[in-house]
């Protein structure tokens, strides 16, 4: 945040590879305006001293909530599977898996 | 290993508990069953759908964190957020910076103390089978089935501190801590099948210098004995690096069957996982009381179980693999309720390696010894009744003596023995007549026929003593 | 009349029968809904089941419940088993989710007709439906307006004559501030009174759901249907239900009514506010809140003072950041959220050559503009090296909102501002992102504290279009907030009918 502008190109690409959304050239443009627009406004949270005031996560103070140790009937599979883009022999088929491997 | 240079090592050790169901989801948390068939909208992240947290799942995470010594502290969920296909959410609900668990320690058997850094709550993810590539490799596949069975299994991951310095003490380390984790019954701890998975973290240093230098992170053991190798490989490598002027880069590695560690292609993307505080889910807060209650409810642990057990005569070998096998409380309970210890250890590491074992109610156990030592059983005949004893259910049925009368073992009246040797005396004259000129031996001629004869059943120390009378010695 | 609790009264009298009810206003929606697209779906023939066994029930002598024979829509971010799902997203386009909301099981268990889903910006994303995949909503009252969002929907829907009563969430203003454009009563209740469990996610720590009612009555009853503990839902409230109906009948007479400086700014020194005996509280007041916006506010608060309540002016500093840190935290969220449209089990897939490119690929096609752009912002403000300066930032922002909230309540028993800072606008009037957030500047402090706050209709402005007064009370506060909005109805200028349903509705 010490430059000029919010963010930059470079930063929205990256951000749109950790969201996993395909862009254009023009369209990380296009969005570069856009959150720089709304960033620059985010900077007048730059100059207050919120040191001292802890973070909260959640509006109401509830904690301890559980669910006991018991199974209940799953989904049908049939039901779930007929909503997927693609199923073969009772499972979700994707593309192939790039990424890790030795 | 040269002199010069020790082995830095640090655990992650993974283990699925034992729960019913999921950790934030009542779907059945079972293997082996049909693709798909064990999920509920929170295991497929259905839109709309919430997870509720599972109380089981947090008392087995804080009795183990009692069992390492560890504090138990109050805790957050926080989403750690990566794209993959067999992740439902695209994200993976875990304790980040403030797990349950923190600050504990193990002692391994053999005298050193490893420090516990952590053990946190996380869900499992589901499971992703790659098609057509060979050997069911990523590399060239053309494309993958994903079930989300195991989605959302409550996982226990275990940090120990970098205080492990032998492949031969990891080894140690993991084989206590699944004791441990057997004997609360918190998981059943198998590394062959994927329901503990340790994952270390190892580095060298010149010896004596603790410092730690770069260390990479090794995945894929999925035994004790791949765990050791991989860390006597990446010492090695370590070494050879640092002695060619070179240094390790910090990475995950793979363990392969070819017995070496490979470098795993890391993403651009890998280590921004933004974590976050999970909205969804409220702060897990243990109060002293409830703390309480689930130490009051655990089992003594296995280091105490092994020293009462070498009180009872049992060598250390004897009292550690009782102790593994989860058979402590029933061997130390029956030699309270008078069983003759040393008949009860014997049973306990020689036939009893069974599934259905631990369920033994010890006055059965210590009423069989009896049976054996008064002789209404034989060795071979007491094996057997322990055998069908495991087979059922604990309690009503197990009874030793009524099995026994099942199987037709009633100790036989004295004068129907008799009368068989006697038998078996007037079958074989001629041996009869070596065996009273002193050769011993050819007693296993009458005691042959007294045992066919019964079909096994005669007790052959009784047959002996019962031909050392005819012979009137 | 067609109050729902008047059809209620009626179908459970057998005055009138379900299906007759139902069938005017499927007549209404068949009739203008070509014009005001509040639905996304119509579900006339399930809808014609469910009112034919409610009729069946009052036959046989028994009691269907306290919404018999009610049509009521749904927001298309409610789950319906069976019945698409869409959030108003090409990502989500057909999808039938396995399960219904735990809302729409208590509306269905209460007698309630589901009749539709209803549009809105795309997976709740917007201020004004122009953000549906599906073409926008328009406003009942004028056509070449907004409706308001996200729920413009569910909005437009109840203020068309279309349904007596409609569901909404409402995560920075959702239901508040349609519920204002449209000249309808819209509540936001306490975070956790209502269950979460059903309700597609925006942002969680923010989304609640809660009626559209023409009138404050009607929507009360609706809220007491739906509120209560859920287990399936960890942030839901284990509190008891109050008689929300029976607080409306509470005097306002004693109660401290505290006008919030920040979202009105100086006003007049001749309302009660400004000689109230609380004396005056000063704040730096937000710019871009219509001048005639606040004079209703001030007249609202005249006509409790009138009816003997004790107003006077109070501050809120936090509400001054509220909108950054919102927007930050509410992103954070939704970009973690919405990660799991990704092609793989259910809505769109675009085809890739490998995983990866399919997910980017799916969401590229999947999500519009806008979501895009918050997604990329919520990744943006929690990634490495920023989530301190941004979203732990707004996190500390929200707890001094809590605290402002707090001292506020110490003084005061309800406070009031404008639900909207301006009237229904014209469609792509507020292009420019800021332009369109700062539409939640007044709504989105109540979300940032979770406290209960509520739209009721309070005079016109500018083109006599529609103004709607909040009412917010801290956590749990729903009855005198109720009690509050009951008064100020009693005491608003009669609201003139909408443009499209002239003498057809009511």
């Amino acid at each position: 945040m010490e430059d000029a502008t919010a963010i930059s190109t470079d930063q929205v690409a990256h951000v749109a590879l950790l969201a996993r959304i395909e862009l254009t050239a023009d369209e990380i443009e296009h969005y570069t305006g856009h959150l720089a627009r709304v960033l620059e406004h985010a900077r007048e949270l730059e100059d207050l001293d919120l040191a001292d005031v802890p973070p909260l996560a959640h509006p109401y103070p509830l904690r301890n909530v559980f669910r006991d140790d018991v199974a209940s009937p799953p989904v049908d599979r049939d039901e779930v599977l007929a909503q997927a883009p693609a199923a073969s022999g009772g499972q979700f088929e994707v593309p192939p898996v790039l990424g890790e491997e030795a | 290993m040269t002199a010069e240079w020790e082995i830095v090592v640090g655990l992650e050790v993974h283990v699925e508990l034992a729960t019913d169901t999921k950790l934030f989801s009542a779907a059945p948390s079972r293997f082996g069953d049909d693709p798909n068939t064990n999920v509920t909208p929170v295991c497929l992240g259905l839109p709309g759908s919430l997870p509720v947290l599972n109380r089981r799942a947090v008392e087995l995470a804080m009795a183990v964190g009692l069992a390492l010594n560890c504090e138990i502290r109050p805790s957050v969920f926080h989403r750690k957020n990566y794209f993959y296909p067999d992740m439902p959410k695209d994200y993976q609900v875990s304790q980040y910076d403030q797990p349950i668990c923190s600050d504990g320690w193990l002692d391994v058997p053999g005298g050193s103390r490893v420090g516990i850094e952590r053990a946190h709550l996380e869900e499992d993810a589901g499971k992703t089978t790659h098609l057509g590539g060979a050997d069911g490799r990523i590399h060239g596949a053309v494309g993958a089935l994903v079930d989300y069975n195991r989605a959302g299994t409550p996982l226990l991951e275990i940090v120990s501190r970098p205080d492990i310095g032998s492949a031969a003490e990891a080894s140690a380390y993991v084989e206590e801590m699944r004791a441990i984790l057997l004997t609360l019954g918190a998981s059943d701890a198998r590394l062959e099948e994927g329901s503990m998975r340790v994952d270390a973290n190892i580095s060298v240093r010149p010896a004596g210098s603790g410092e730690l230098r770069t260390r990479c992170e090794v995945k894929n053991l999925n035994s004790l004995r791949s765990l050791r190798s991989a860390i006597d490989y990446e010492a090695r490598r370590h070494i050879e690096l640092y002695q060619s002027g070179e240094a390790p880069v910090q990475e995950t590695r793979h363990w392969s069957e070819d017995g070496r560690t490979h470098s795993l292609r890391s993403k651009e993307e890998a280590d921004d996982y933004r974590y976050f505080p999970e909205p969804d889910l409220v702060p897990l807060v243990p109060d002293d009381e409830w703390i309480d209650q689930v130490r009051a409810a655990m089992p003594e642990l296995p280091a105490s179980q092994r020293a009462r057990l070498n009180e009872c005569g049992a060598d250390p070998e004897d009292a550690q693999v009782i102790a593994n096998r989860g058979l402590a409380p029933l061997v130390l309970d029956a030699v309270a309720a008078g069983a003759d210890a040393s008949r009860a250890v014997t049973h306990a590491v020689q036939n009893l390696a069974l599934d259905g074992a631990e369920l033994l109610e010890a006055a059965q156990l210590a009423s069989l010894v009896q049976m054996e030592i008064s002789g209404q059983l034989t060795a071979t005949q007491a094996k057997t009744v322990l055998g069908h004893m495991c087979e059922r259910a604990p309690g009503a049925g197990a009874d030793p003596s009524a099995i026994a009368a099942e199987l037709g073992y009633e100790a036989m009246d004295s004068g129907e023995l008799e009368a068989l040797v006697d038998q078996a005396i007037a079958d074989n004259p001629d041996a009869w007549a070596k065996f009273c000129a002193g050769e011993s031996k050819v007693a296993g001629v009458f005691v042959g026929a007294v045992m066919k004869a019964t079909r096994g059943q005669a007790d052959g120390k009784a047959v002996n003593q019962i031909l050392a009378l005819r012979r009137g010695t | 009349m067609n109050a729902a609790r008047a059809i209620a009264a009626d179908v459970r009298t057998g005055t009138r029968r379900a299906t007759d009810v139902l069938e005017e206003f499927l007549g209404r929606i068949e009739a203008h809904d070509g014009d005001v697209h509040a639905f996304n779906a119509v579900t006339a023939e399930r809808a014609r089941a469910t009112a034919a066994a409610i009729d069946a029930a009052v036959d046989e002598g028994r009691n269907p419940g306290p919404l018999a024979g009610v049509p009521v829509a749904f927001k298309d971010n409610l789950c319906t088993r069976g019945v698409a799902t869409t959030c108003s997203s090409r990502m989500l386009e057909g999808w039938q989710p396995p399960y219904d909301a735990t809302v729409v099981q208590t509306m269905t268990a209460a007698g309630a007709v589901m009749i539709g889903k209803t549009n809105l910006d795309e997976f709740a994303m917007g201020s004004s439906t122009e953000h549906s995949a599906f073409g926008p909503t328009r406003n009942p009252y004028d056509l070449a307006r907004v409706p308001g969002g996200s729920s413009g929907g569910s909005a437009a829907a109840v203020a068309a004559g279309f349904a007596p009563l409609a569901l909404g969430s409402d995560t920075g203003g959702s239901i508040r501030q349609p519920a204002s454009l449209c000249g309808i009563v819209g509540i936001k209740p306490t975070y956790g009174r209502v269950s979460r469990f059903g309700l597609v996610a925006f942002a969680s720590s923010f989304d609640q759901i809660g009626p559209f009612a023409t009138d404050v009555a009607d929507a009360a009853l609706a809220l007491g249907v739906i509120s209560g503990h859920d287990p399936a839902d960890s942030t839901s409230i284990p509190a008891a239900v109050p008689d929300f109906e029976a607080a409306l009948e509470r005097s306002v007479e004693g109660l401290r009514v505290g006008v919030v400086s920040e979202l009105t700014g100086s006003g007049r020194n001749d309302a009660a506010v400004g000689g109230g005996a609380l004396g005056d509280a000063a704040g730096e007041v937000l710019d871009g809140i219509d001048a005639d916006v606040t004079e209703r506010v001030f007249e609202a608060a005249d006509a409790l003072a009138d009816a003997g309540a004790t107003v006077g002016r109070v501050s809120v500093p936090a509400v001054t950041y509220g909108l950054t840190a919102y927007y930050l935290i509410a992103l954070a969220e939704a970009s973690s959220n919405l990660a799991r449209y990704d092609g793989t089990r259910y809505g769109l897939r675009v085809e890739g050559a490998d995983v990866e490119e399919m997910n980017r690929m799916t969401r590229r096609a999947g999500f519009g503009d806008e979501v895009k752009a918050r997604i990329m912002l919520g990744t943006f403000a929690l990634s490495a090296g920023y989530y301190d300066a941004y979203y732990g930032k707004a996190q500390r922002v929200r707890m001094l909102t809590r605290r402002d909230f707090d001292a506020a309540y110490a003084d005061f028993d309800v406070l009031l501002s404008p639900t909207s800072p301006c009237v229904a606008f014209r469609f792509g009037e507020r292009a420019d992102p800021m332009t369109m957030y700062r539409c939640d500047t007044c709504t989105i402090p109540s979300n940032l504290s979770g406290d209960p706050a509520m739209s009721v209709p309070f005079g016109t402005g500018a083109e006599d279009l529609p103004v709607g007064v909040q009412v917010m009370a801290p956590a749990l506060g729903e009855e005198t907030m109720l009690a509050v909005a009951a008064a100020l109805e009693r005491a608003a200028p009669p609201l003139p009918k909408p443009q499209l349903v002239e003498g057809a509705a009511t």
